[in-house]
């Protein structure tokens, strides 16, 4: 129950030019499923589509085993919540969480039931007279949450439920959303375009561009292994840093447009990267502080961010601002030189023309076995 | 905002004037409306201030029947109006349906077309139909009202389409999101289309006049044009009398509809 299967979906509004193209997705039963993009990406799009808020141009939708392409969405027994909360104005806390109910006639002793269990749980039992608007944005949010619960639905779809919120409610909404879905055991579909909360609550991560899906998969996985370009550069806070590269000709070191060179092991250079144009990528904590048996290059810092836990320098290599994010703090001023370590076992490697991944950094993934 | 005191003054006697001004017809007629047709016709100011004319008014004419018609038939276009421009205008903004938005242009072309242009084919019909002389024959050809749609459409877009589609989800079909979402919503705007429509249909004096032939459903405005024409000598103490009980209702529905009103705005919008 509760499992989603998408089979070539396609979306268009004008017949000529498709919103999302050929969109093949299973979604598991009891699974955390993130959808994310940047906007027009066709996201919500999707999502509206599961709802059956929106037509499906082509390709079949199944939810639990069944056909429902054509099924109203009050017969495909999911909820959802929506971005602004579609809370009714005019109605007050317990009747809007009751709506759904009243309006499938469940029997009211059990509304009742379900009402204070459904509070409780989410910590509204002292609002329950109160109307839409005498409550904070926080509060508002959990009251959509509720009605949502209270259907006892198997699917619940989430269309960017918490970007109308400050940072830090966020941050505790994320985990109370996440708890609640465990707990009830939902399958969840959830869209965002915030990749912080795509990485930190989705059991797995769909990542969306242009109506095309460039990778599903763990969130680790998206992280250290991204399939493209795009999805390195999305996933991820300061994004990859990024650039174009050229092996030089004795193969032992790679250039980056004219700059910086990075020396390689040539026994790690395979054939399929000798012959592509490539383009590098390294994660900003794979630049590391230079010590002086390390030290491959040095850099102009043209910016510095001090969070206290954390100091994020920029510099520019070639033509691009690159990112180096080091633990603890660091006493750099703007135009310091900075010596840095670049090597060439955290680069990931990508085709410059599709942009496809062709090799991901070697060490990144050693880390994570460590980790285990 | 603080004002010099001279400038307050200049003000003040500015709008007292025009105040005034605006206000002296209606001053006229509650007065005359208590004067003896001697002292109104020789133009001077009140000797003895008398209620003789509004016991005339309601002894000499159906004034109480003209009344009672006139409330019949305007809170009939009042409901008909409500009734149909905000089920029309739930169609245009909820339901997508084919060429929508020109029919909506259309419909709201037709703002353009004088009720008196129209006047005619309207009285055909209602001849034909049989309703001259009857409540429906005055009140029906005013049910679809463009404005009145035009009015509600533009309220309920400001209604968040999610609320609609939250709605589709729970299980709640077009007509019950109707009743139970969108009209406790634009409870306001109902309200103010509710006040505007009595009170034109209050005021209609062209259309009760062709549509009706005695005095059974005749309006309160048509007796008044009576009381004036009836006698050679105008007595118009008691035609100034009737005018008064003629504005009563209206002005108790415009400050009742008033408070309605605020209180309206003022629990509205959420963000």
């Amino acid at each position: 129950m509760g499992q989603v299967e998408l089979m070539n979906i396609s979306k268009s509004y004008d017949k000529q030019k498709n919103v999302l193209n050929e969109i093949n997705l299973s979604i598991e039963e009891g699974e955390f499923f993130v959808l994310v993009g940047p906007s027009g990406s066709g996201k919500s799009t999707l999502l509206r589509m599961i709802a059956g808020l929106e037509d499906i141009t082509a390709g079949t939708l199944k939810i639990s085993d069944q056909v429902v392409n054509h099924l109203p969405p009050k017969d495909r027994n999911l909820s959802m919540v929506f971005q602004n909360y579609a809370l009714y104005p005019h109605l007050t806390v317990e009747q809007n969480i009751l709506f759904g109910l009243r309006a499938k006639k469940v029997q009211k002793e059990e509304q009742q039931l379900r009402l204070t269990e459904t509070a409780a749980m989410l910590g509204l039992s002292s609002l329950l007279k109160r109307k839409p608007k005498e409550l904070s944005g926080g509060q508002r949010q959990r009251v959509a949450l509720a009605r949502s619960i209270v259907s006892h639905s198997p699917l619940c779809l989430m269309d960017e439920p918490l970007s109308n919120l400050d940072a830090k409610l966020r941050a505790n909404m994320r985990v109370e959303i996440r708890r609640l879905q465990k707990k009830l055991g939902l399958t969840m579909v959830y869209v965002t375009h915030d990749q912080v909360e795509a990485m930190t609550m989705g059991d797995r991560i769909m990542v969306l561009n242009d109506g095309k899906i460039q990778q599903v998969g763990k969130p680790i996985t998206l992280y250290n292994e991204p399939a493209n370009v795009f999805v390195a550069s999305f996933i991820g806070s300061p994004k990859m840093n990024m650039g174009k590269a050229n092996f030089s000709s004795d193969m032992k070191q790679l250039v980056i447009e004219h700059e910086p060179h990075i020396d390689i092991d040539p026994a790690t250079v395979s054939k399929r990267l000798k012959e592509a144009s490539i383009t590098i990528g390294i994660r900003a904590e794979h630049i590391f502080p230079g010590t002086p048996d390390n030290t491959t290059h040095h850099v102009e810092v043209v910016n510095v961010e001090h969070l206290g836990n954390e100091t994020t320098i920029a510099f520019e290599i070639a033509s691009d601002l690159w990112t180096a994010k080091w633990p603890g703090q660091w006493a750099i001023n703007v135009g310091d030189n900075v010596p840095v370590s670049i090597t060439g076992e955290y680069l990931c490697f990508f085709d410059t023309e599709s942009g496809d991944l062709i090799r991901p950094a070697m060490a990144g993934k050693s880390q994570e076995v460590i980790a285990i | 905002m603080t004002m010099s005191t001279g400038k307050k003054v200049v003000f003040y006697v500015l709008l007292i004037l025009s105040a005034t001004i605006l206000f002296a017809p209606t001053i006229m007629a509650i007065v005359m409306s208590f004067m003896t047709n001697q002292d109104i016709l020789t133009g001077s100011f009140p000797k003895t201030l008398t209620l003789d004319n509004y016991v005339n008014a309601f002894e000499r004419f159906p004034l109480f029947q003209y009344l009672f018609n006139s409330f019949v038939v305007s809170i009939m276009i009042m409901l008909g109006q409500l009734i149909l421009c905000s089920l029309a205008a739930y169609a245009f903004v909820f339901l997508e349906f084919k060429g929508r938005d020109l029919l909506f242009y259309v419909f709201i072309a037709t703002m353009m077309v004088p009720f008196e242009a129209s006047i005619i084919p309207n009285f055909h019909i209602i001849r034909d139909l049989g309703w001259i002389d009857s409540y429906q024959g005055l009140t029906v050809p005013f049910f679809a009202m463009a404005f009145g749609t035009f009015l509600l459409r533009q309220n309920f877009k400001m209604i968040p389409k999610e609320l609609r589609e939250a709605s589709q989800i729970a299980g709640m079909g077009d007509f019950r999101f109707y009743l139970t979402v969108v009209l406790p919503v634009a409870k306001t705007s109902l309200v103010t289309l509710g006040v505007y429509g009595f009170l034109t249909s209050w005021n209609m004096y062209l259309w009760p006049l062709l549509a009706t032939t005695n005095d059974s459903v005749r309006t309160v405005q048509i007796g008044l044009k009576q009381l004036q024409t009836q006698e050679q000598l105008n007595e118009w103490g008691v035609i100034m009398a009737g005018a008064v009980i003629v504005i009563i209702p209206t002005l108790i529905l415009l400050f009742l509809g008033q408070k309605r009103l605020q209180r309206g705005l003022a629990e509205g919008a959420l963000k």
